[in-house]
């Protein structure tokens, strides 16, 4: 068996400014893939989120919408977001979306954090925040090209999806992904995500949806969420970033490694990946000019 | 559902309509999904909103409430028009070829037989011509100009495309491109379903709706076969099985009929109970309707049932005329019934038209209110505009146990009857539902022991002969239901072993074989699918006898052979059925004996004599509709409804201001009412709000996420305001309709506490089942002020 | 490929943290090791108590119920075995824990009398007592042997029953055979509205 919690950087240590991303992890590397095509907006996911992690109910109210909060917060680390689109004149979507951490592969939150061990990455994947070490900056939430994690007024902390690490380390599936209804969500290996989610974007092709594709975006060096979109030329209207970089880190010096490490992936291992998918082939040529 | 839920699956077409499936089922819905990847099949829904199923299909049609005859009208239509129908199951397993008395007519929205003054049918001209030989005559060739067929293609003429999209509001260009999607599976190689739930039976021509989606699927060869049916997604944990174990008006276990006046003996009862076979040769199981019967009678009174005092059928209560839930209030806003006792439920949000509830509550000399928790019901004398000084009902309040600290089984909609574990004890001072039962039965069987009173010989006569007599096990209940061989105590293993004469009991046959002297069939949780159809046999256990599509000698042509052979229900191999546990015997050769053999015929009824409105289906508006009826002003609603004292006067007419047309309906975070109590869903779904339409909130001035009033003749209710894109204005008729939409699950007690749905609907219901129309009517709306907090 | 329940019994506990790529020992750097708060429950197999899908679930409790101890129910999650859900649940059904222990379950009967504005708990006696008391006088009041016609007719009809699609199969049976047997015809439950 595997160490399934192999660590693979740390906030603020060495390993935080020496690019890794490039190197093959010694253990199983996970993802989740999200299939908007089949997300009913349930809030399964949302609702199994805060029970598995014992996250505080917190007092909503409806503000003309199907969705529950507002925003994301340190006690609601996975909201279904609702968007209704009109389609000509006579007909409409309404896209359904799972916001959540995306765990990048270069995460932008830890790069900024200046708190050693705040955040950590593992080799599986998941990047996880501790909150014993946090000291509450918030430079991981502006590190955020995704505009995730949450500062928590009460506890000076910041919090996010820790992708179930518990249940993961257990050999389980995360908790939204266990529950999800339609199989919107699937978890395994990001290799066999990556084969299951070219084939979802073939059917979804097959179904009409030409611009399907798949959201794995290689300015992050790719995700642990990754998502297949049914269209994949509006990626505005599920709010997922078009080219989403890990920003350049606050601690002055650190940049130049961030750049190193980019590059590197432009041409390591997802970047060998992406040649199959349009948003991991965009992103391979940005990340040669990462920071900007 | 006469399929289940797996096997949803198997399907090339599925089209959701009177259902929202992806926010009402949405671990059974995730087979749709699979069936639309995995399959390419299409899915495709119709409603009057575009919802989260919508979000996933590949069509949608949007249709103004209350036009659902129309639009599958329009579809039976399509099919008879350009002969989509699937010709060799129409005439091997529909009574298509039979010949209708010429006395059978329709004109003008009535139907042959209609007595005006007591607005009902006689029915008499509903009946098939008869041969010299006592049985059905018959033209194969489906040519003859009063045979079913015949009669179904000229009754459907008139709901062309065009008088489709005048009546539901949709163009005819969308309604023919749906027609196509869901009318092409009339074919042996294809296979379509149907997933409904009360957005059709809640109209007062509910049942007719859900008819003519049969009608659909027959003419198509939906019915019987994996993949296929007509599926009622039900909407409680055990609905389905509260229903077979008769907790309804009308009925006894297991669908027999409860025992009316006329029927003055056990021989009268059974005699018309009991029917004739109209086709030689045909099974016509409820022939065998006096075993079910007497065998249920020795399960309730023992050795108190002898052939000597007609099995105890005289201990049974006949009641005269209609007891269902509209009937039920009605007598207690008149004042007769004095006692009100509920159980596991919230009655006054449940029910139409709340402010004549809440007055019929107050009418009552008692309530007893059984439920885990202290629900709206149980304080209805001071729900809000009541004063309690003036309700002189008593109320008792007590708490019961929940579903986790119990064992015992649900039975869910596709009929997979599933045996739960007791997790968790119930805190002291709860007492579960069969100890209040016993307590309640014992206690009142005493009371007439000291002190006498009306007849209670059936109640000093009923077997309560359980271990600890005051509170029977689960189990032991469950051996009841499935019943014994009296002479050997042996648990039965089949409702084919029941016996007339009282030698078995069953406490509802069509749950015998479900623990036998094998065990515990529901508990069982063998996960093996060797149809690999999804059928799982030994998973749990499904009535009847474990079988998992419900007619499927017709998934087989004449000679036993699948229509698909890739997806066979059951397959004649020569000496056997294989696959499905069959309708017909095992070893029974295919031939001869119809493959509905339920029916009389032995045939599937696309003219049928069963139902109070029609031998076939026909539009009319709801009671409170934004249009009259195109189709027949004159008759523009149901003309066999029941109207109750006081209720014209609480519908909408002519000069009032009602002009837009509502539904109700759930939300996926909330189940009814007893989620008030959850805070994880409260804090998903937390307001009760108001959908409407974008131009329709522009011409009102009401802003999303601003506050609207709605009001109906009835009553009125106000919240959170979503302007949505997703309900567009429709032509009806020549005039643009509006519709709202209202979800249910909010009360006065609970964690989340608006305004009540039922405040809006109108007590009138399904012209059969009663079913009140909560899903059409009509209402107004303005925008409201913000509230001050 | 996804991983199922069924492995995670198997899967060894890892140490939680381990040695880098670059050969630091991190180990200190990182003290929060969550526990799998189900591990050492005991499992329930049982069935979603909402809607009619029949979604198979598995709770979870701790504490055997025997001396010294409550059995506690700590999560519910979807059975993965169920061929009709796979292990899924809707937001309902991944929540339905706090249904079983809402604080807002209710212990003890209430009575509340004719005119009066308040509840006043009473013990089972009082309210069962009163129960049979008030089921007999009606029913005495209301009972009809012979209809006007003068056929037998046995009914009771100025009491009703209404419920519960919610209750297990069994004790629906048994409501119907008591009330039934009591000469009800006025009996409902939530399937027709």
């Amino acid at each position: 068996m595997p160490d399934t919690l192999a660590i693979k950087r740390i906030s603020a240590t060495p390993s935080a400014m020496i690019p890794l991303s490039s190197l093959r992890s010694s253990g199983p590397v996970y993802s989740k893939l999200v299939d908007i095509s089949k997300c009913i907006g349930c809030k399964g996911c949302e609702v199994a989120c805060k029970e598995w992690n014992d996250l505080k109910v917190e007092q909503t109210a409806n503000f003309g919408s199907y969705q529950s909060h507002k925003d994301l917060s340190s006690n609601t680390w996975l909201l279904m977001r609702f968007n209704e689109v009109a389609v000509g004149d006579d007909d409409v979507d309404w896209l359904i979306k799972k916001d959540a951490c995306l765990h990048c592969e270069d995460p932008g939150c830890l790069f900024a954090c200046p708190a050693p061990g705040a955040i950590v990455q593992y080799q599986n994947g998941i990047v996880d925040f501790n909150q014993d070490q946090c000291i509450g900056c918030q430079y991981c939430v502006s590190g955020c090209p995704f505009d995730i994690p949450r500062f928590d007024k009460e506890t000076k902390t910041v919090a996010k999806c820790n992708m179930c690490i518990d249940r993961v380390e257990a050999g389980l599936e995360p908790a939204c992904v266990k529950t999800c209804p339609t199989n919107a969500i699937q978890w395994g290996l990001k290799e066999d995500m990556l084969a299951l989610a070219e084939k979802k974007v073939e059917t979804m092709q097959r179904r009409g949806f030409e611009h399907a594709a798949l959201y794995n975006p290689g300015g992050v060096g790719g995700t642990h969420m990754m998502y297949v979109v049914p269209h994949g030329d509006r990626l505005e209207d599920y709010s997922l970033p078009a080219h989403p970089v890990a920003s350049p880190m606050p601690l002055s010096g650190l940049n130049v490694l961030q750049r190193v490490g980019s590059y590197l992936l432009g041409f390591g291992v997802l970047g060998a990946l992406g040649h199959l998918l349009a948003f991991g082939q965009e992103s391979a040529e940005d990340s040669e000019g990462p920071g900007a | 559902m006469t399929n289940h839920w797996k096997d949803i699956k198997n399907a090339d077409v599925i089209l959701v309509m009177g259902a929202n499936p992806a926010e009402n089922h949405p671990c059974g819905f995730k087979w749709a999904l699979e069936a639309r990847d995995e399959n390419g099949a299409q899915l495709v829904t119709i409603d009057p909103r575009y919802t989260r199923t919508s979000a996933v299909a590949d069509k949608h049609l949007q249709i103004r409430p209350g036009s659902d005859i129309a639009i599958l009208g329009g579809l039976l239509r399509h099919i008879l028009a350009n002969d989509l129908h699937h010709a060799d199951y129409v005439r091997e397993h529909t009574n298509a070829s039979f010949i209708v008395s010429s006395d059978f007519g329709f004109a003008d929205g009535l139907f042959s037989g209609f007595d005006e003054a007591a607005s009902r049918y006689d029915k008499t001209s509903w009946r098939y011509e008869m041969g010299p030989d006592g049985f059905v005559r018959r033209d194969m060739t489906l040519e003859h100009p009063r045979c079913a067929f015949q009669l179904l293609k000229k009754h459907y003429e008139r709901y062309t495309p065009a008088m489709v999209a005048q009546i539901a509001g949709c163009s005819e260009a969308k309604f023919l491109e749906m027609a196509d999607i869901i009318c092409s599976t009339g074919r042996a190689d294809r296979v379509g379903t149907i997933m409904y739930a009360v957005g059709w039976t809640m109209h007062t021509t509910g049942s007719q709706i859900i008819r003519t989606g049969a009608i659909l699927q027959l003419l198509l060869g939906n019915i019987g076969r994996p993949g296929g049916g007509i599926n009622a997604l039900r909407g409680h944990a055990n609905v389905q099985g509260a229903t077979d174990h008769a907790i309804v008006a009308g009925i006894l276990p297991g669908y027999l009929g409860a025992p009316t006046p006329e029927q003055t003996t056990l021989r009268a009862h059974l005699d018309a109970s009991t029917p004739k076979p109209l086709v030689e040769g045909t099974v016509n199981y409820w022939s065998n309707y006096p075993k079910f019967l007497v065998s249920l009678l020795k399960a309730w009174f023992g050795d108190h049932a002898t052939a000597a005092n007609e099995f105890g059928y005289q201990y049974l209560g006949k009641q005269d005329g209609d007891a269902t839930w509209l009937s039920i209030w009605d007598e207690a806003h008149q004042g007769r019934l004095e006692g009100f006792i509920t159980l596991g439920f919230n009655p006054l949000l449940a029910g139409p038209d709340v402010p004549r509830l809440l007055q019929s509550m107050s009418k009552l000399k008692w309530m007893a209110v059984i439920d885990p928790f202290l629900l709206d019901s149980a304080e209805f004398w001071r729900a809000p505009g009541m004063d309690p000084a003036e309700v002189d009902t008593e109320v008792m309040y007590m708490p019961t146990t929940h579903w986790i600290e119990r064992d015992g089984s649900f039975t869910n909609s596709g009929r997979w009857t599933q045996w739960k574990e007791k997790a968790i004890d119930p805190p002291d001072g709860v007492r579960s539902d069969t100890w209040i039962l016993s307590e309640l039965f014992w206690r009142v069987k005493e009371l007439y022991q000291a002190e006498g009173g009306a007849y209670n010989e059936p109640i000093q006569n009923l077997t309560w002969n359980y271990l600890n007599p005051r509170e029977p096990t689960l189990p032991e209940l469950a051996k009841e239901i499935n019943g014994y061989d009296r002479a050997t105590g042996r648990l039965l293993d089949s409702f084919a072993q029941l016996t007339a004469d009282g030698a078995t009991s069953s406490g509802n046959w069509i749950y015998t074989g479900s623990y036998t002297e094998a065990g515990n069939m529901m508990a069982r949780r063998g996960t093996d699918d060797p149809t690999g159809l999804g059928m799982h046999h030994d998973w749990t256990w499904a009535w009847p006898l474990n079988r998992r599509v419900l007619y499927n000698r017709a998934s087989a042509d004449a000679e036993g052979r699948p229509w698909d052979p890739t997806r066979a229900g059951i397959a004649w191999n020569g000496r056997e059925w294989i696959g499905d546990v069959p309708d017909y015997g095992r070893t029974t050769p295919p031939g001869g004996a119809g493959a509905f053999i339920m029916t009389e015929e032995g045939v599937a009824r696309l003219f049928s004599s069963e139902l109070a409105d029609g031998p076939f289906s026909e539009h009319y508006e709801p009671v409170e509709s934004p249009t009259t009826n195109p189709l027949h002003e004159s008759v523009a609603i149901n003309p066999v409804i029941n109207w109750y004292d006081g209720v014209r006067e609480t519908l909408a007419t002519e000069g009032d201001d009602f002009p837009y047309a509502c539904t109700v309906y759930r939300v996926v975070e909330h189940e009814h009412f007893v989620t008030a109590n959850v805070p994880l869903l409260v804090e998903a779904m937390p307001d009760f709000f108001v959908e409407i339409p974008e131009g329709l909130a522009a011409e009102k001035g009401i802003e999303n996420g601003g506050r609207a009033r709605v009001w109906s003749k009835r009553g009125e209710v106000e919240g959170v305001a979503i302007v949505t894109k997703r309900i567009k204005p429709l032509l009806v008729n020549g005039r643009t309709v509006w519709t709202v939409g209202i979800p249910v699950h909010w009360g006065f007690v609970g964690a989340t506490r608006a305004s009540m749905a039922n405040l809006l609907t109108p007590y009138v219901g399904d012209a059969n089942t009663r079913c009140p129309e909560f899903k059409a009517f009509l209402v107004n709306v303005e925008r409201a002020e913000p509230r001050s907090t | 490929m996804s991983m199922s329940r069924r492995t995670f019994l198997k899967a060894t506990v890892a140490g939680g943290v381990g040695i880098s790529a670059l050969g630091f020992d991190l180990r200190p750097a990182y003290a929060a090791v969550r526990q799998l708060k189900i591990r050492n429950a005991r499992e329930y197999k049982t069935v979603c108590p909402y809607c009619a899908v029949g979604c198979g679930t598995i709770a979870y409790v701790h504490g055997s119920g025997g001396l010294n101890t409550t059995k506690t129910i700590i999560h519910v999650e979807g059975d993965p075995d169920s061929p009709i859900n796979g292990g899924t649940l809707c937001p309902k059904g991944a929540s339905q824990m706090q249904l079983a222990i809402s604080p807002r379950l209710r212990k003890s009967p209430m009575y509340r009398e004719a005119g009066s504005r308040e509840w006043r708990e009473v013990d089972w006696d009082f309210a069962m007592e009163w129960f049979a008391r008030k089921f007999k006088e009606s029913r005495d009041n209301t009972f009809i042997e012979q209809d006007t016609q003068g056929r037998t007719v046995n009914r009771a009809n100025g009491i009703a029953w209404v419920g519960s699609a919610t209750v297990a199969n069994e004790d629906a049976y048994l409501i119907t055979k008591t009330m039934r047997a009591m000469g009800l015809t006025y009996i409902e439950h939530q399937a027709r509205i």
